[in-house]
């Protein structure tokens, strides 16, 4: 299968070269987001994230075939997490593999770029005093 | 009609459902029902975005509901 798409509870980073490397790939490259303790000057205790999970497996799936028309990848892979996480926990990890870098590092950018537009994923900030739905509001 | 909610729209309802049932006009599109849900629960006029997402796909205004659809409202995204 060149796409692995998966919503899960804890995201293991150590399986991305397994899950990207190809015999025909010279280049791999990833991108994981993690929790970060502060936004706008607030401290951040934890995030919980929330998934429609089957169209968030549709979107992600849409996007992955769309980086495989744009780029020739070998593999893609998209995760994502749910549920509530801490203070430097990863949240997300997307990567391509192809044949020469340049392919994969555009195809990276694509795909967290995209998922973040469309997929069906919320996140909720929690501070010391209150709890946040991000980009609820303008 | 269930509609399905998730993120700050299950917190405007209170529910992670929403039926609409026993209304004389129900509405039969999706620019419909984005206005009865705005107008049942203003709040859902403050956000940044409001889409709708029928059979699991995002669906436009003039897409048609049905009774046996999964529809679910789509508050701003935020994941990743």
């Amino acid at each position: 299968m060149k796409i692995d798409i998966q919503i899960v509870s804890k995201i293991d980073t150590t399986i991305a070269y397994e899950k990207l490397s190809h015999p025909e790939s010279g280049g791999v490259c990833v991108f994981i987001g993690s929790v970060r303790n502060v936004t706008q000057n607030e401290k951040v205790e934890a995030l919980d994230f929330e998934a429609y999970e089957k169209m968030a497996i549709k979107e992600m799936e849409t996007i992955a075939n769309d980086a495989l028309k744009k780029w020739k990848l070998n593999k893609v892979i998209m995760h994502h997490v749910v549920g509530k996480k801490q203070i430097e926990d990863p949240v997300v990890m997307v990567g391509a593999s192809s044949a020469h870098r340049d392919a994969c590092f555009e195809a990276c950018r694509y795909l967290i770029d995209t998922l973040k537009e469309r997929v069906p994923i919320w996140k909720k900030e929690f501070f010391e005093n209150k709890t946040v739905w991000v980009s609820s509001h303008p | 009609m269930n509609i399905l909610l998730f993120g700050i729209a299950k917190d405007i309802v209170g529910e992670s459902v929403l039926t609409i049932e026993g209304e004389l006009q129900p509405p039969k599109t999706v620019g419909e029902l984005k206005n009865y849900i705005v107008q049942l629960h203003p709040k859902f006029g403050e956000l940044s975005s409001l889409a709708i997402a029928v059979n699991s796909n995002y669906a436009n205004d003039s897409m048609k509901v049905n009774d046996g659809d999964e529809i679910a409202i789509i508050p701003p995204v935020s994941g990743g």
